[in-house]
């Protein structure tokens, strides 16, 4: 299946991810192949069949609504990449006017 | 020492033969001496292995001594332990420690056993030959120019050196089971929901099951009784009693009704390896079972079906890599976006980023339906051929791997052909159900193996089926000639 370097840069969009140049002719080529590869799917008779979830059809369990976890922030900050005064910090998402 | 058994170790420990401490020091001695060529950890802890052996030996002289109290052990570095770094192969979690352990970590713990470290792994559980780790690739110990298998390829290569008694593992498409075969080591994956995922950093949710590496079903089989259980702080945990796993194995075979699924043994199968996993079908019906052909029909599908699904939640999963709240941040962000995309390109390996890739496309607008929702369907299917199946038997044999042990480097090129690798072992994560990989003869020096596939919940079937192959073979006793 052939994908377009438009298509690959979008889907970089949304996952979050930068490739160069030279990475995106590869991922042009792989997930093209990958996607060949996938197109088997369309082969499968599953006209009303329901997709699997979990394999043992187990629901979700609901609990009390009581506190259960200790407050634990500093533990939890402590290995941020850059945290201060209980806060995460990042570059400025506003202008500063 | 090291040419025994887990179980035997620790009936050393009960005679007074050896005292943890002792025992521990042991195996780091082998780990200093042999890992450098083979790379199978990623981190050694001695100083706090050697603290957790005398408390061992202090619990025992104090009369409060389990049976694997005092017992070395290896975890797959993608188990979290509270105060030792945890980084699941990537350069992205390279300085990560958690400040919690998984509960896998907590339940051996508290049963007793000693961390000897933490074993190598495929970033992320991503791959099938352990090339894909930050930190450079794990080495088989029966031949250091092949894989020794992935992603739980350190937990594999360290157990087959015995360098390990035994190490934890996940599987999700085959990672228990394959690097076992590869190594020649005894390896168990459980029925989805048997082992608590709290604390095992997550790659595919719905196939992602920890489980363990040892060198024998028995050896499996105590640990299992130990690690499996349901935890409320795994929404997926299943409660379901856990039965005692080494009084269970010790159930006959006569009379087992054994199933040959006629879609294992096709022409991608190596005829070698055939032989070999014909050898212990022959053993199996030599104690009594009974063979039945079956068949699977929409297995041929499964391995597409798995990629689909297990990209699609790790590209949910592993959004939460942000570079705000732990791992890698990249320097100088010029705005949240470029802090955002740029920790992440850098943090993640190459195969990762193609599975976040090929994820998110299967999970986006207009593409969702054909690919995730049609491959759960597929999922489905697959289910119900197993569900058929065991009407009619009561564990299925197969191969484990189609081939051997491959060089380092033959595969990396071509993503698809790394993919199809795992095809005996895949099915089995989809439908959910415990497998077990047993050593069998080798191949011209190289371990092979055969998988047995059980329904929900019945481990101990597999594991007494392993137990009997093992009492007639010593497949699994053999040591990898430079680690004799």
């Amino acid at each position: 299946m052939d994908l377009t370097a438009e298509t690959v840069r979008g889907i970089a969009k949304l996952a979050r991810l930068r490739p160069n140049p030279d990475e995106e002719q590869r991922l042009i080529q792989d997930l093209g192949a990958i996607l060949e590869f996938f197109a088997q799917l369309s082969e499968a008779e599953v006209d009303g069949i329901e997709p699997m979830a979990h394999p043992l059809e187990v629901d979700q369990r609901m609990r009390e609504d009581e506190v259960t976890e200790p407050d634990r922030r500093e533990d939890y900050q402590e290995i941020a990449p850059d945290a201060r005064e209980g806060l995460y910090r990042v570059p400025a998402v506003l202008d500063s006017d | 020492m090291h040419e025994r058994t887990l179980l035997e170790q620790a009936q050393a420990l009960q005679d007074g033969e050896v005292s943890s401490v002792e025992l521990t020091q042991f195996y780091l001695n082998r780990i200093q001496a042999h890992d450098e060529s083979l790379n199978s950890f990623v981190t050694v802890t001695g100083a706090q292995a050697l603290a957790q052996a005398e408390a061992a030996d202090r619990a025992r002289s104090a009369g409060e001594a389990g049976p694997l109290t005092g017992v070395p052990l290896a975890h797959k570095d993608i188990f979290c332990t509270r105060g030792v770094r945890t980084t699941c192969g990537s350069r992205m979690l390279d300085n990560f420690v958690s400040p919690y352990d998984a509960t896998v970590v907590e339940r051996l713990q508290a049963a007793g056993m000693v961390m000897l470290g933490k074993t190598n792994m495929d970033e992320f559980a991503m791959g099938s030959s352990n090339e894909n780790s930050c930190y450079g690739p794990v080495r088989n110990p029966w031949d250091p120019e092949r894989v020794p298998g992935g992603s739980s390829g350190g937990s594999a290569a360290a157990v087959a050196a015995r360098l390990a008694p035994a190490a934890t593992a996940t599987d999700t498409g085959g990672s228990i089971r394959q690097p076992a075969t590869f190594c020649g080591v005894t390896g168990l994956k459980p029925t989805y929901g048997r082992v608590s995922r709290f604390g095992m950093v997550a790659y595919a949710s719905s196939l992602d099951q920890g489980g363990m590496l040892g060198v024998s079903a028995e050896d499996c089989a105590a640990l299992l009784g130990t690690m499996a259980g349901f935890d409320s702080r795994d929404s997926t945990s299943v409660d379901h009693p856990v039965p005692d796993y080494q009084k269970e194995l010790k159930q006959p075979v006569d009379g087992l009704r054994l199933g040959l699924p006629k879609e294992f043994f096709d022409d991608r199968l190596d005829a070698r390896i055939r032989a070999s996993v014909e050898e212990a079908v022959a053993a199996w019906e030599g104690q009594g079972a009974q063979l039945v052909e079956i068949s699977l029909p929409n297995l041929p599908l499964a391995t597409p079906a798995y990629y689909v699904i297990a990209s699609a939640e790790c590209s949910s999963n592993l959004a939460r890599y942000d570079g705000v709240r732990y791992g890698h941040r990249c320097a100088d962000p010029e705005d949240l976006e470029d802090l955002f995309c740029r920790s992440r390109e850098e943090g993640f390996g190459a195969e990762v980023r193609r599975r976040i890739m090929i994820g998110t496309y299967a999970l986006s607008a207009g593409y969702r339906e054909a690919y995730y929702d049609r491959a759960r369907r597929v999922r489905q299917l697959i289910r119900r051929d197993f569900q058929q199946a065991f009407e009619k038997v009561d564990a299925i044999a197969a191969p484990v791997s189609p081939v051997l042990p491959f060089r380092l480097g033959e595969k990396t090129q071509d993503p698809v052909a790394m993919y199809l690798i795992d095809c005996y072992t895949i099915p089995v994560n989809l439908a959910g159900l415990p497998g077990l990989s047993l050593p069998a003869r080798p191949v011209d020096g190289l371990p092979t193996g055969v998988q047995l596939i059980g329904n929900y919940f019945d481990e101990a079937r597999l594991l007494g089926l392993g137990a009997a192959w093992q009492r007639e073979t010593d497949w699994h006793r053999q040591v990898p000639p430079g680690f004799a």
